[in-house]
């Protein structure tokens, strides 16, 4: 049998409900499918830090219930994979083997964990972060873990790290580049997080390699993880966080272009004219230099899926694409730190203010070009970011209002938004 | 779908920085004395002062970066809901927001955002300057939306007309039960008489003449009573047909204490008929028999102040009310529905006409404040009992000039023309004061020397 959707979305986190969302807004009608290989309803891999560490209940998790699908009208099949697109003929083909046809697709895959080729691995027991199952079964690990090993200091790394220590494991980081959270943070912040995570008793070994992997004794539970200055750092518990890669397999063959994700133009089209993509599966343009980069984040998952949904839609009230901006926030053993824009590395006139209280833990750092804010950091430091990426986004002029924003920049902000888009 | 709920509304021009609605959020909120706790910010920018806080968007940010499906609009109250116990205190919803309103707080160690107190926000009771509202007009809308619509869809108003806004509201609220005269104007030349035979409304309606609307709705309703059935007589009229010819029905209706809802919809002239002058047309307008031209300067005389008139009949119940202030206007409308049932009930609504005042279509309720605004009309009602009274004092009016400029009727005034409107206006304040102070019905025989 095969089924037909009018708009048939892959994939059910924030960039498929975002987009289910926006459609809905202009057709309130068309037929919509939305097929996603988990098997339960939609949850956010950005909640399965708080599912490894008993804050969040599993099944208090969830994005939607069945009331929302229903009242939406829309079919939502679960635990479903799709193998293949055949875009030739406007139809997926899904693992048991059944078709769905479209008249517009978005694929709204995600990103999955990228498994480093470092030899040994393949042989040994190892855990990754992102899905529900992986969330609960390195619950379960942890509960029982004496030593931990997490390869990678990104944000999935250094939230499994925290949680194993706090779960009582003696656990190492591992990290090959110079530095924590490499990315969003700079040095100096990166050193203040990096302190609290070594205040929480968790080893760092930042700009080390894995170089090999050895199985533990026989009978034995666990690991060593052989680093390149020889240490062995035996562990009955390894987690692998070393990156995502986008989830494009099923678009193999179909005509859609795809570089390291897929390749979207302003309105999230692929090179394919009905097929959509948006989050962590799409490479979009950036906001500072306009090349096609992936930002895998959710705020722009969101953003990417509300504008796919309505240019499915095709609904007049679309606005393109500003451009990716990066953002984060990440929280750590109860500090905060929030990050959006850039460092203004290789923008020329880019002009940083940095300010470091390292007895408070508090960190702020602001970067401007020609009056225009680039990216505002902080640790423990006052500021809404969403107002930020705002000011970002807007290109506002803080010429008049330069030394106030330099100062106090949660309040200067306010005081632009006030007047600018109250 | 969800209606309209209720909000804050923050008028910066009446902002002292006082601080006070801060402290009493902080207070309600976090037992707490200092601003800092909060969830409305007022911040200094420089003279003026400027808010933070969470707008309760329709389609909420924060609720979409929520990971944890801790923040969701709920569709009862409008407000975006916060729950603790779900909440991971990841701050991607900050990231969310562009209006600073949900933020982290050290004390509650987690983000906070407005919840309007449940109905009843504290911010707004500590505003003394009265820059904070509680904006409840949602509601109407709400409760009006649920009732029927008695007329059929489609009426053929100008654009940005509001009237159909004043006809199919007041007869959603008037309700089922209700035989309605629309004289000759626009009301029944937009089609609610109906064509082909088919009537434009879901109850009875008839279309008399100009001259004598109360006086056959007067008739039919003591025929009902005679019957014993309870009937709404309703017209739906226009200043033409009411102050003009139609006066002495009027009058003699009203000194009868027939019991009617008569609604007069006060565009200031015979718009339907091509723009022609009435008695309600204001001094110096441009009508088409008030040309404006080598001698002519628009209307020579003042406009003639009905609802006064009407008020000096000692009705049950009299008021003037404005589309911009629809709170006011239903409240009136409901105490008018049910003097009707006492004795006569007149409700004068002023109403700006798009086409033949001369304004942008989309600025008919902007236009229609700025009436307000300026005291060149006033909103008030009158019972017997406790005499007139305003409903909407304006302490400090506008200049009328900002009321002149955005018509495009008054494009010719000389600056003569323009103090006599000024005089007009403050003797109408004077005037109306007057009578508010004296309370009570009017004397038998008025003498106001
Ligand atoms: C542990 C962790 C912590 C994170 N923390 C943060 C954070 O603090 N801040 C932040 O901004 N971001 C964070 N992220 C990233 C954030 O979760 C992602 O950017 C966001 O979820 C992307 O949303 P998406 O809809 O594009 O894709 P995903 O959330 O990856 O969802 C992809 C969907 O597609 C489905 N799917 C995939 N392939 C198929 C197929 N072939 N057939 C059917 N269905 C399929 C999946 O089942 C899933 O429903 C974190 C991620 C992880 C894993």
């Amino acid at each position: 049998m095969i089924r037909h959707a009018d708009y048939l979305i892959i994939g059910s986190s924030h960039a498929a409900l975002a987009a289910l969302h926006t459609l809905r807004m202009h057709d309130s009608e068309g037929a919509v499918t939305m097929v996603t290989r988990d098997a339960s309803l939609p949850y956010s891999p950005t909640v399965l830090p708080y599912v490894v560490s008993g804050r969040s209940q599993p099944e208090r998790v969830f994005l939607r219930d069945d009331a929302y699908f229903r009242a939406q009208k829309v079919d939502y099949l679960s635990g479903i994979e799709v193998e293949r697109v055949a875009a030739d003929r406007n139809v997926v083909r899904l693992a048991n083997g059944d078709e769905i046809g479209y008249k517009a697709l978005l694929v709204a895959t995600g990103a999955q964990p990228v498994v480093p080729p470092i030899p040994g691995l393949g042989g040994v027991r190892y855990h990754v972060l992102r899905t529900l199952d992986d969330a609960v079964a390195l619950r379960a690990a942890a509960a029982g873990a004496r030593r931990a090993v997490v390869l990678g200091a990104g944000l999935i790394g250094m939230h499994a790290a925290e949680n194993l220590a706090h779960a009582g494991a003696d656990v190492a980081i591992v990290e090959r580049l110079p530095h924590v959270l490499p990315g969003y943070f700079d040095a100096d912040a990166a050193a203040m997080i990096g302190r609290a995570f070594a205040a929480g008793g968790v080893r760092l070994f930042t700009g080390r390699e894995a170089l090999s992997i050895a199985p533990g004794e026989s009978g034995e539970p666990g690991c060593s993880v052989v680093l390149d200055g020889g240490e062995t750092l035996p562990c009955d518990l390894l987690v692998v966080g070393v990156g995502v890669a986008p989830v494009t397999g099923l678009l193999q063959g179909s005509g859609v272009a795809v570089d390291r994700g897929v390749l979207v133009d302003d309105s999230m089209r692929s090179s394919v004219a009905n097929i959509f993509a948006a989050g962590d599966v799409a490479q979009a343009r950036g906001f500072y230099d306009g090349v096609k980069t992936l930002n895998g984040i959710l705020p722009d998952a969101v953003e990417q899926g509300r504008i796919a949904g309505m240019a499915m839609a095709g609904d007049p009230g679309i606005k393109p694409y500003p451009g990716g901006v990066p953002l984060n926030t990440y929280t750590f053993f109860g500090q905060h730190a929030v990050s959006v824009g850039t460092h203004g590395e290789g923008i020329p006139g880019a002009e940083t203010f940095t300010t470091v209280d390292a007895s408070a833990a508090r960190y702020l750092k602001i970067v401007l070009r020609d009056d225009r804010l680039l990216g505002i950091f902080g640790i423990n430091a006052a500021f809404d970011p969403g107002v930020m990426w705002e000011l970002i986004l807007r290109r506002v002029d803080l010429a008049p209002v330069r030394e106030r924003f330099l100062d106090a920049p949660q309040d200067a902000a306010r005081v632009l938004m006030s007047r600018t888009w109250r | 779908m969800t209606g309209a709920y209720s909000t804050i509304a923050f008028d910066a021009a009446r902002c002292d920085g006082c601080n006070a609605c801060m402290v009493s959020c902080a207070q309600a909120k976090a037992g707490s004395d200092e601003v800092a706790d909060s969830r409305i910010q007022i911040v200094a920018g420089d003279g003026a002062f400027e808010l933070a806080m969470c707008r309760q968007c329709g389609d909420p940010r924060c609720e979409a970066n929520c990971p944890a499906a801790a923040l969701v609009k709920n569709e009862d109250s409008g407000v975006v809901d916060w729950d603790g116990s779900k909440c991971v205190d990841c701050l991607l919803c900050t990231v969310g927001c562009a209006y600073g309103g949900i933020v982290r707080n050290a004390r509650a160690g987690h983000v906070v955002k407005c919840d309007l107190c449940d109905g009843d926000p504290a911010c707004v009771k500590a505003c003394a300057p009265g820059a904070l509202r509680y904006v409840t007009t949602a509601r109407i809308y709400n409760e009006v939306g649920q009732l029927e619509d008695l007329f059929v869809p489609g009426l053929s108003g100008c654009q940005g007309c509001n009237t159909e806004l004043i006809m199919r509201h007041a007869l959603r609220r008037i309700g089922p039960d209700t035989v309605l005269a629309t004289p000759p104007g626009c009301i029944p030349g937009m089609g609610s008489v109906g064509y082909n035979g088919l009537t434009g409304t879901k109850v009875p309606v008839f279309h008399p003449l100009l001259t004598n609307t109360a006086s056959m709705l007067a008739g039919i309703k003591r025929r009902y009573n005679r019957l014993g059935r309870e009937v709404n007589a309703v017209a739906l009229a226009g200043d033409g047909g009411a102050s003009d010819v139609g006066f002495q029905s009027l009058s003699g209706a009203a000194e009868r204490g027939e019991q009617i809802l008569f609604i007069c919809v006060d565009n200031e002239g015979y718009m339907n008929t091509g723009m022609q002058r009435s008695s309600c047309t204001p001094y110096g307008a441009w009508t088409s028999t008030t040309p404006v031209g080598e001698h002519g300067r628009g209307k020579t005389q003042d406009a003639k102040n009905l609802p006064v008139l009407m008020m000096m009949h000692n009705c049950a119940y009299v008021a003037t009310a404005s589309t911009a202030f629809m709170e006011d206007l239903y409240a009136k409308l409901d105490r008018a529905i049910a003097a009707s049932k006492r004795g006569f009930a007149y409700l004068h609504i002023y109403s700006p006409c798009t086409t033949g005042w001369r304004f942008p279509s989309q600025d008919n309720i902007t236009v229609a404040r700025m009436a307000v605004e300026t005291n060149f009309v006033l909103l008030w009602e009158f019972d017997p009992e406790a005499g007139l009274q305003l409903t909407h004092p304006v302490d400090a009016p506008r200049p009328v000039r900002d009321y002149l400029e955005a018509q495009g009727k008054y494009r010719h005034l000389s600056p003569e023309q323009v103090a006599h409107i000024e005089a007009g206006i403050d003797r109408q304040a004077a005037f109306i004061a007057r009578l508010a102070q004296a309370g009570g019905a009017p004397p038998a025989r008025p003498s106001f020397a």
